[in-house]
């Protein structure tokens, strides 16, 4: 806290002190011009000698030496008065000068505009009086993400060390003024000063393409401030293991997990249907999707990507051929073709005839999109995934008809909003990795019985007196059921267009609960619907007089004097 | 032997010395406390004070606040010297003579507390 208040005051105190040496030259000019003007003898208009006294000597230099000039007071000088008085012009007008030229030499001074603006970023953060979250790394993720809070009118600080990026946030049409720090952010403190120990601050998400630096944050949040939940991005398995071990309690590997998906996607299309549903955006259509199909895959590129998906598509009994331009780093027992896929015979090599699909997954996207052209020409049956690594890319993969394509920022940025925004969406969608097509099915029923084939909104809702206080007030003393919750506060025999998904009550997970399920203090119920439900569910929570009248029917009098004299009951 | 604590030592035991000179006398008696010496207490105090700017250590900021005030009662003594002689009908009278002294007064307390803390100071460090 000490090295952060000093840093605060840099700035004003490396002006003080480069103005020291002008401000002692400038008191020691007029200390020297009032008193040779008090000492030098003068004769009034009619004759008698008389002597300056300090305030009108001070008065005097006062306006000379700030070159105003007026004239001679309180009489007409004498020559030896004038004899110093150019003295003390000369004198005034080199200190001023030097005085000057040092302010703006401060000014100018790169230490000093360092200090200034990291001061004027500090003020910002401290003044930041919601909930924020601090965003490590402004690249194509950071700044989706950073887009997708702004949306969500959340907050946010952003660090990246390199400048261009900081100035592009101040160009972005954000809601909000996010602060930047131009800074690395594995020096802690840039992250103290961005607010990693500011009250407010909720949450940390590192998404800098340093797999280091990214664990260096996540040691930061971990020493420094371990209340709150880090996000970290990690692509290669060392790292990630680093970084569980350290209690991040969020590890995103978009390759990991986009393999993950995709093996699911082969192995029980419902349940990746149902996460698809409830990780896409609220109120957009949803598209149908080819299923992967089983049979003989080609990946090409064995990279980290090419090994994440071989890893989880061998694991559901699926034969793999693997094409890249290098041996194989790491031994695999898979047949393996040399050469770049971008090429027919290397395809005819890999049996493209036989396969059912292929992942293009170089690191080059032009490679990327040359490889499934050159396939699709060959096989038109064959499902395609496409790796896209640039956003700048998207037009020309948007010209692709590709079954599936990878954009890792966007599954990165989906991933954080998913945890941050709900973080019992994560727990709930783990249950669904689990659960058969048959379970997943029925849920997709359920969910669109109430949004139709729009993608649903997700919320939870926490029983406690902060999140939802006239509901746990409630609890505490009677009983309530889920079902209670689902009501329309403007009409109570209507049904709010949402369902829950899930309650958990301490370490126990109730998946899809029955309505009839009486609440508990405490409890966490994730619900899936229309938005507009969110809202109006919203209102029962904290208000006690809308709780009354979707639980009893009948409107309830507010206020303790109005109570008194109508003698109405009190309700709850 | 540090050249920046020899010139600061000098200033703040001049501003002292040079404050107390115009303090002594009867408080009341314009001949007892020369317009010169409090000139000059103030053009060193001021110099004093700026020495303080930008030293960032805790018994910096308390020379740099005593001085502060030493340099403010000071020109209000000043300031109230002014004005007894050039704005009021009466001129410098006993009691006009006496505020500007018991201002230039406070000042001096200022100026003692500085040097002790600079006493302090050097008694603290060992060297």
């Amino acid at each position: 806290m000490n090295m952060n208040t000093s840093l605060i005051n840099n700035a004003f105190f490396v002006a003080l002190r480069h103005m020291r040496a002008p401000l002692i030259f400038l008191v020691a000019i007029f200390a020297i011009s009032v008193g040779g003007l008090v000492l030098i003898p003068g004769i009034d208009a009619e004759g008698n000698p008389w002597r300056m006294d300090f305030f009108h000597a001070l008065y005097f230099i006062s306006y000379t030496a700030t070159t105003i000039g007026f004239g001679e007071t309180p009489h007409a000088f004498t020559d030896e008065q004038r004899l110093w008085v150019i003295f003390c012009i000369f004198l005034s007008v080199i200190g001023w000068a030097y005085a000057i030229s040092k302010l703006f030499a401060v000014i100018q001074d790169r230490g000093f505009k360092q200090a200034l603006t990291g001061q004027r970023f500090a003020r910002s953060v401290r003044r930041l009086g919601d909930s924020f979250y601090l965003i490590c790394g402004y690249g194509e993720t950071g700044q989706l993400l950073a887009r997708s809070l702004d949306h969500l009118n959340i907050p946010f600080v952003v660090i990246d060390i390199d400048p261009e990026r900081i100035d592009e946030l101040d160009l972005q049409d954000y809601l909000f003024d996010a602060p930047g720090l131009v800074g690395d952010a594995r020096l802690p403190n840039n992250l103290i000063m961005a607010g990693l120990t500011h009250p407010s601050c909720v949450g940390v998400i590192a998404l800098t393409n340093d797999n280091f630096a990214n664990l260096a944050v996540a040691i930061a949040v971990r020493l420094l401030n371990p209340e709150i939940p880090a996000l970290c991005r990690a692509t290669t398995v060392d790292v990630a293991a680093n970084m569980a071990s350290f209690g991040t309690r969020h590890i995103i590997d978009p390759f990991e997990k986009f393999a993950e998906y995709l093996a699911l996607a082969i192995r029980s299309p419902g349940s990746y249907r149902l996460l698809e549903w409830l990780t896409g955006l609220p109120g957009t259509e949803l598209a149908a999707e080819r299923v992967p199909p089983r049979g003989r895959w080609l990946v090409c590129g064995y990279g980290r990507f090419g090994q994440a998906i071989v890893r989880h598509i061998t694991r559901e009994q699926l034969d793999v051929t693997l094409i890249d331009p290098k041996p194989p780093s790491r031994e695999t027992a898979l047949p393996w073709i040399l050469g770049v896929g971008t090429r027919a015979e290397t395809l005819w090599e890999a049996g493209v005839n036989g396969a059912v699909g292929i992942v293009a997954g170089t690191d080059d996207d032009i490679n990327n999109l040359s490889i499934v052209v050159t396939a699709r020409e060959l096989n038109p049956n064959l499902f395609v995934v496409l790796r896209q690594n640039l956003q700048a890319n998207h037009e020309l993969f948007k010209a692709f008809d590709s079954d599936f394509t990878v954009v890792p920022s966007e599954i990165i940025a989906h991933e954080c909003l998913a945890i941050l925004t709900t973080p019992l969406l994560s727990r709930f969608l783990a249950i669904v990795k689990r659960k058969d097509d048959v379970w997943a099915d029925d849920v997709i029923a359920r969910v669109s019985a109430v949004t139709g084939t729009l993608v649903p909104a997700v919320w939870s809702v926490t029983l406690d007196s902060r999140q939802a206080p006239a509901v746990a007030e409630t609890v505490r003393r009677s009983a309530m059921g889920l079902d209670s919750l689902m009501r329309d506060p403007v009409d109570r025999n209507r049904q709010l267009p949402c369902i829950p998904l899930m309650v958990v009550r301490g370490a126990e997970d109730i998946e899809i609960p029955e309505p009839e399920l009486m609440l508990r203090e405490g409890d966490s119920i994730l619900f899936a619907g229309m938005s507009s439900a969110h809202q109006d569910q919203q209102s029962m929570l904290g208000n006690i007089n809308v709780l009354n009248y979707v639980l009893f029917g009948t409107e309830v009098v507010g206020s303790w004097l109005w109570r008194k004299l109508t003698g109405a009951e009190a309700g709850l | 032997m540090n050249l920046e604590k020899v010139v600061f030592g000098f200033f703040i035991v001049l501003a002292a010395t040079l404050n107390f000179g115009f303090f002594i006398g009867e408080i009341d008696k314009p001949h007892h406390h020369h317009v010169s010496e409090l000139f000059a207490a103030i053009v060193v105090n001021l110099i004093a004070t700026v020495l303080k700017f930008g030293d960032r250590t805790q018994i910096g900021a308390i020379h740099l606040a005593t001085s502060l005030v030493a340099v403010l009662q000071l020109i209000a003594a000043a300031v109230a010297w002014g004005y007894a002689v050039y704005m009021s009908a009466e001129g410098l009278t006993p009691g006009a003579t006496a505020s500007v002294v018991s201002l230039s007064g406070g000042a001096l307390l200022a100026n003692l507390i500085s040097v002790t803390m600079l006493i302090a100071e050097t008694v603290m460090l060992r060297r």
